[in-house]
């Protein structure tokens, strides 16, 4: 029984039928990427893992929880933490205050009325933050304005922003898009990084084969809304359907 | 030094900021009695008791609109709840203002709850079209249909008939606080030439004041504070984070609606009248003139925007053509009469356009209103070395978190 259990689901947008009978399951403590052409429904389903999307059919399992009907805030209080195609931080406010707002909500819950206590009197949620920047390599910038950061830095604040709520489950869309490869490169280290010194799991929607081959343990072709075949990295890249999929039928 | 809970740079700010208010009747009365500057002169009490009413109202303005970024039109309605709670106290109790008051801030803060539950359902220009109607629903029922209440057209205000149970044989028939009177003055030297007035109501105004600037900084500071600044800056992430925002936003909404409620119940305290058209929307939307003018999301801002508009509708509405003429007789005939020509359009009944003109060049070339200003020159002012300037770029040693 895998962490996440993903199992029959549809979802139509009109006359399109992006997503039917999508089943699979992340086991616990791996890297599992979803990987396919462009329109094959990727991002559909992974919005569906976190509240944004309500599928017509199936049931999405995570922990043992259906999360479907969910709002966002509360899957990610169930352990789900999402990184975005394009970093989505706080511009205006400090690297450490980013962070620190990560903390907040995982200590706090989704809400609590605390407006006479004092931000820099709460210790253990600077120390919480610091900790983590020193592990992202980021202590140096605590003071510095998210919005003046390179793209790479914004990736790498956002992910110490999910890594510090200590996520059963990180989900990453896509998160070297539009990347030079050394940035490329850097954030497959950090995963990498990541994944080696956490009991975590890490579902990975990809593009790139490079960052999917070099990160994934267990990889699900999808293609035209449907998983084609699921399997280890090994074997999905001489996979005939696979090659068929991104190449054409003649290929 | 630390006071109060605050960073040593926060009390310093506190500081200054109860210097300033304290001393306000001499700080704004700086030319002697019967000279020609004398016009600019701004410490009598009714001025600066409005100058008071409105910081608070901008103050809690600021607390929903410059941390969370949601721009409400409608928070003229709570003024306007707080001057007829407040005034409906008169009428039932006495005029001890100590009723009145605390029951303004709860009424308006229902208000809001209610109001700031379905406005805050959408953002962006439908939150504040939401808000919009739901005041001139208000002010409406205010105005006409709620007239046993509001009394109408005429306005709500104490009659003799009135059943006013606690009142005592003694007792000072306008409001006061347990007998200090509003509308006295406590104080009135005249130091050579220059003349002072030290008034109940402003001291009485300006306690509260500094009360609520306290609370207001203790918000901005804390982790709520925090989390509205985030909303403004990026709800998407916020929610990926697992904040639910609904929550954060009704709480500033309704707390700048108890000070808006607050700001109205004052107005009552100082003038026991309230009336409908304190609800309209012009009022709604000079509290969101002030904000932006003094620079939202500021401390100081509110306060100071509140003061320069005050100022200029009060002052600058005061300077009409005779006053004109006084001040240029001695040029000769054609040019006092094109100078005057020109100005005439700039104050007196015209004051608009100079505040007009003024909020323009302030939207354009100071987006963070006159606080930014006021940073902008106080930098010019300090000239420092470029190792200090790296320094302040990356305050390693001290960060103010930390502080």
């Amino acid at each position: 029984m895998g962490i996440l259990e993903v199992k029959g689901v549809g979802k139509r947008f009109g006359g399109l039928q992006a997503l039917s009978d999508v089943t699979l399951s992340v086991e616990e403590n791996t890297v599992h990427a979803i990987i396919g052409p462009n329109g094959a429904g990727k991002s559909t389903l992974l919005n569906c893992f976190v509240g944004k999307l309500i599928p017509d059919e199936g049931s999405v399992m995570f922990d043992g929880q259906s999360v479907l009907g969910r709002k966002p805030h509360e899957i990610n209080q169930m352990g789900i933490s999402r990184v975005f195609q394009t970093p989505e931080i706080f511009t205006e406010l400090s690297v450490l205050e980013n962070v620190m707002i990560s903390c907040f909500a995982h200590r706090d819950g989704s809400f609590r009325l605390h407006p006479f206590e004092t931000v820099a009197h709460e210790t253990d949620i600077i120390e919480m933050a610091e900790h983590i920047l020193e592990d992202v390599n980021m202590i140096d910038k605590r003071e510095m304005h998210a919005a003046s950061m390179s793209r790479g830095d914004k990736r790498r604040l956002e992910m110490a922003m999910c890594l510090v709520q200590e996520p059963k489950l990180l989900l990453l869309d896509e998160p070297t898009a539009g990347m030079a490869r050394a940035d490329t490169n850097n954030t497959i280290d950090l995963l990498k990084e990541i994944k080696e010194n956490r009991d975590i799991t890490i579902a990975i929607i990809e593009h790139d084969m490079h960052v999917v081959f070099s990160l994934a343990e267990r990889i699900t072709v999808l293609a035209q809304g449907t998983p084609l075949v699921e399997d280890t990295p090994e074997n999905i890249k001489g996979h005939p359907k696979v090659k068929e999929a991104y190449l054409g039928e003649s290929a | 030094m630390k006071l109060f809970g605050l960073s040593a740079k926060d009390t310093r700010f506190l500081i200054i900021v109860i210097l300033l208010t304290m001393f306000t009747p001499v700080l704004l009365q700086p030319f002697p009695e019967g000279s020609g500057l004398a016009t600019f002169n701004a410490g009598y009490p009714d001025l600066m008791q409005r100058i008071a009413i409105f910081g608070i109202f901008a103050i809690g303005f600021n607390i929903l609109f410059g941390l969370t970024g949601y721009l409400s039109f409608g928070h003229a309605a709570f003024l306007g709840i707080g001057s007829y709670s407040v005034v409906w106290m008169y009428k039932l109790l006495d005029y001890n203002v100590i009723w009145g008051l605390p029951l303004a801030v709860v009424i308006s803060g229902l208000f809001a709850l209610v109001i700031g539950y379905i406005s805050l359902r959408r953002s962006g220009i439908y939150f504040s079209i939401l808000t919009l109607a739901f005041a001139q629903m208000a002010y409406n029922l205010a105005y006409s249909v709620l007239t046993p209440i509001t009394n109408g057209e005429t306005g709500l205000q104490v009659y003799t008939s009135d059943a006013q149970v606690l009142l005592g044989a003694n007792e000072p028939d306008s409001p006061h606080f347990f007998g200090i009177v509003m509308r006295e003055n406590f104080w009135q030297p005249n130091i050579g030439g220059w003349e002072f007035t030290f008034n109940n109501g402003y001291y009485f105004i300006a306690i509260i004041a500094i009360l609520v600037f306290y609370l207001s900084l203790r918000i901005f500071r804390s982790p709520f504070g925090l989390m509205l600044k985030a909303i403004k800056t990026n709800q998407t992430r916020l929610n990926y984070t697992g904040i639910n925002t609904r929550p954060y936003t009704l709480a500033a909404f309704v707390i700048s609606g108890m000070y808006a409620g607050l700001a109205g119940g004052l107005m009552a305290a100082m003038d026991p009248l309230a009336g409908a058209e304190r609800m309209q929307w012009t009022a709604s939307g000079e509290v969101v003139l002030m904000v932006i003018l003094g620079g939202a999301g500021t401390l100081m801002g509110p306060v100071l925007g509140a003061g320069f508009i005050k100022y200029l509708e009060n002052i600058f509405s005061k300077i009409n053509d005779t006053v004109l003429h006084g001040w240029f007789a001695a040029l000769p005939d054609g040019l006092e009469n094109f100078i005057i020509g020109i100005s005439h359009f700039f104050v007196g009944k015209s004051w608009h356009l100079t505040s007009g003109l003024l909020f323009m060049l302030v939207v354009i070339f100071l987006p963070g209103g006159l606080v930014e200003g006021g940073k902008r020159i106080s930098a010019l002012f300090k000239k420092k070395p470029p190792a200090d300037k790296d320094a302040e770029h990356h305050p390693k040693e001290a960060p103010h978190v930390a502080e």
